[in-house]
């Protein structure tokens, strides 16, 4: 197919694999047995994978601190994010979640090196591609598995499905089934943070596809005229549905479409990139107003689970970027490098995690669906329910049989 | 999907495929003029297939004719565009970026040059950011620039409707949003022959049209469609089952749904008149009036909300126009003034049992 030919052979697509090799660089110094019991309080000096590239603002500094405590929870965060959206997956296939389905396998790093960065305070909105981001908000696999399946115990009660988690206290604005739409709700959002001085800030997350509609360039205009805290995140997988970013984008720089806007690319696959950026966007923002930040990454699943994500990209694109860029092997690494852990210690997690999410499936199958009543409620307020009239238009039901 | 099939089928015998289409004023008449019925068999094909083969037509037909949206160049996520890119090539069928705003009004622009831009939107709950266009620029071109300027060669085609599990944003039905905006046509098939004939009309009229297509039977539905190019007239409604106690209206996927509630009904003794609709704006009242007159009853039935649905426009009307000659309120079985639901797709719909129910209640009365 032409198609497939053109993607391998376009620019952006050699541009998909850079060395994971680069990810070991890290102080020579440091290089010293720890045991799996390592102290927390060790530093351990880290270097990103590639250097940022900025747009009209500084660029962070390439070496970021961490602890071995820290990479070791990464790796189980990132490992628990995988397996989740592989049981999702099943789950799906199975017929047991309904409705619409986007897995996020692949950019974990995103999602944990954000985390890493910031507060529950600071405000996270986002589209539909929202599980992980959810769990990294501190939902339970329990919310997630129940939502999916539409079921009582789910974070928005079994009425939303996978495109619509929420977690308010968690500051997990959602969700967002329309692609683009969330950009200028975030901008309200750190409106709302300015404007009660609470030192907080936004950040609204968007694909590559989503950054070539109108409203995010509403969007952009807004924040930056009132200097609104918002961290415009346009986490860049390369494919908006099935078009491959090239195709649709005549600038695919997307940290630099800002124009006025600053902007920041950070290799998304290594989640120590993300969280320098993060922070970096953070303090630039309560301080100047919104920053762009492209979060270079990659799903290996397809657009949604009616794509086979196979047809607009070869499968040795595919395995490529799985072998030279995935967030997990490049945290498994380091840890080897620095003697944190055994491969069977590593393992041994990942087995864990995989009995976790097993664990709550089945938790999540014996919530029971949701009353009929709440069909209708929460279209309005208390006392503003909807009515249905019956065949006799004369009943007015809330619970129909 | 066992529709039945009274439908006329209608040959265009135009020869070349072309008809002038900036200058007409009026499409039903002189579409009527120039189309023969005639009866012909053809390949069983599935909905999305019918589609297929119509825009196949419209581009082989017409160098003027483009066809865009998201991921068409690839076939579509409903395969509706599959091996237009290869044979009409990439000039002609091509993706657009993820922006519908963007989509909608290049189609009027490209429209306005005297082309036919058949442009997709890849599901109906995604047609809001190009409202703006659709109503404020498309529909009112025409009519504001003295019929200087006119966009009558786009058609916007859409998926809408429930399809089982879809849930809030790849379910909801749009039409009766459209059919409150003069200057556009708004049009739903039922079936794969409908489809065809439907949707080349509707690329040939010399109006803006939005053609929403029942997602739930692009492969569910099945039947004969003829292989050659023939067209169905807009604004049209076809009666598809007589009948003598109750009149029955719908379109699209509902249909089939009504469909089975007759058969229902009939077992009680009940004879229902079944109308397709088929164009809901500009909508042909006269059919409609007519088996409302004879039948003394009306019940309408759509997926969408009830409140403000197209079945409210329906009801008023036929009460304006019959007052006198029914004998019981019109009943509207449609979905629920709520969010397109879930889990609760099944209560949210207006199934068989709750059109047989109002059916008996209203012949009743």
């Amino acid at each position: 197919m032409a198609l497939s030919r053109l993607a391998s052979s376009s620019s952006s697509g050699s541009n998909l694999l850079k060395p994971l090799t680069s990810a070991l660089s890290f102080t020579p110094s440091l290089r010293r047995p720890i045991s799996s019991a390592a102290d927390d309080s060790t530093t351990l000096t880290i270097e990103t994978s590639i250097p940022f590239t900025s747009h009209r603002c500084d660029v962070p500094s390439r070496t970021v601190e961490t602890t071995p405590k820290e990479l070791m929870t990464f790796f189980r965060d990132m490992a628990l994010m995988r397996r989740m959206e592989i049981a999702a997956d099943s789950l799906y296939k199975a017929k047991l979640i309904r409705g619409f389905c986007h897995l996020y396998d692949g950019q974990e790093a995103v999602a944990i090196g954000m985390e890493a960065a910031i507060t529950k305070k600071d405000c996270i909105i986002t589209a539909y591609r929202d599980h992980c981001t959810f769990l990294g908000r501190g939902g339970t696999l329990l919310q997630i598995f129940s939502e999916l399946m539409g079921r009582q115990g789910g974070c928005s009660k079994g009425k939303g499905g996978s495109m619509h988690f929420y977690k308010k206290d968690a500051g997990f604005y959602g969700g967002h089934g329309i692609v683009g739409a969330q950009v200028p709700l975030g901008c309200g959002l750190a409106f709302g943070q300015k404007y009660s001085k609470d030192e907080t800030v936004t950040f609204a997350l968007y694909g590559d596809g989503a950054a070539n509609q109108g409203q995010l360039f509403e969007a952009l205009n807004i924040s930056a005229l009132w200097d609104l805290p918002a961290i415009l995140v346009c986490e860049n997988n390369h494919y908006g549905m099935g078009t491959a970013e090239w195709r649709a984008a005549k600038s695919p720089s997307y940290y630099k479409r800002g124009d006025y806007v600053p902007g920041l690319k950070v290799d998304g696959m290594d989640v120590f990139a993300v969280k320098q950026a993060c922070k970096f966007a953070k303090e630039h923002a309560l301080k100047n107003g919104p920053i762009i930040l492209e979060m270079d990454t990659y799903r290996y699943h397809g657009h949604s689970m009616s794509d086979p994500g196979s047809t607009y990209r070869t499968r040795d694109e595919i395995s490529g970027v799985r072998q030279e860029r995935d967030p997990i092997e490049r945290i498994r690494k380091l840890i080897f490098a620095h003697d944190l852990a055994t491969e069977k210690e590593l393992k041994d997690i990942e087995k864990e995690v995989r009995k976790e999410v097993d664990e709550a499936i089945a938790k999540a199958k014996e919530s029971p669906m949701p009353e009929p009543s709440e069909l209708f409620t929460n279209i309005y307020v208390k006392g503003y329910a909807a009515e249905s009239f019956g065949a006799d238009r004369k009943e007015v039901r809330t619970v129909l049989p | 999907m066992g529709l039945r099939r009274f439908g006329r089928l209608v040959k265009w015998v135009g020869g070349n495929g072309r008809r002038p289409f900036s200058t007409s004023s009026s499409s039903s008449s002189s579409c009527d003029e120039m189309m023969v019925q005639q009866i012909a068999s053809g390949k069983s094909l599935n909905l999305y297939s019918a589609i297929n083969q119509a825009l196949h037509i419209a581009l082989e037909t017409d160098p003027r004719t483009y066809v865009f949206g998201e991921d068409v160049s690839f076939g579509g996520v409903f395969r509706c565009t599959t091996g237009l890119a290869d044979q009409f090539g990439k000039q002609r069928v091509f993706n657009t970026p993820l922006c519908e705003q963007g989509i909608v009004g290049f189609g009027i622009g490209l429209a306005a040059m005297g082309n036919r831009a058949v442009a997709e939107i890849q599901f109906a709950d995604y047609i809001f950011p190009a409202f703006d266009q659709i109503v404020n620029e498309a529909a009112k071109f025409r009519y504001r620039s003295g019929n200087q300027f006119n966009c009558g060669g786009l058609t916007i085609r859409s998926p809408y409707g429930a399809v089982g599990h879809g849930g809030h944003y790849h379910s909801q039905s749009p039409e009766a949003f459209f059919c409150h905006a003069p200057g556009i046509k708004v049009v739903i098939p039922r079936s794969p022959r409908q489809a065809k004939g439907l949707l080349l009309s509707c690329i040939r009229d010399p109006n803006p049209v939005v053609f929403f297509e029942p997602k739930w039977l692009y492969r569910l539905s099945v039947e004969e469609v003829p292989e050659h190019d023939y067209m169905l007239p807009l604004s049209e409604a076809e009666i598809i089952q007589e009948g003598n106690d109750i009149t029955l209206v719908g379109w699209g996927a509902q249909l089939s749904i009504m469909e089975q509630a007759c058969k229902d009904a009939e077992k009680d003794g009940i004879s229902c008149e079944l109308i397709d609709l088929r164009t809901l704006l500009p909508w042909d009242k006269e059919t409609v009036e007519a088996s409302v007159r004879k039948t003394g009853r009306l019940l309408i039935s759509h997926e969408a909300p009830v409140t403000g649905g197209f079945g409210a426009e329906i009801s008023a009307s036929i009460v304006e126009r019959c007052f006198l000659r029914l004998e019981a309120p019109v009943a509207r079985v449609c979905g629920l003034d709520t969010p397109f639901p879930l889990v609760f797709e099944p209560f949210y719909m207006p199934n068989k049992n709750k059109i047989l129910d109002a059916i008996k209640s209203t012949v009743n009365y």
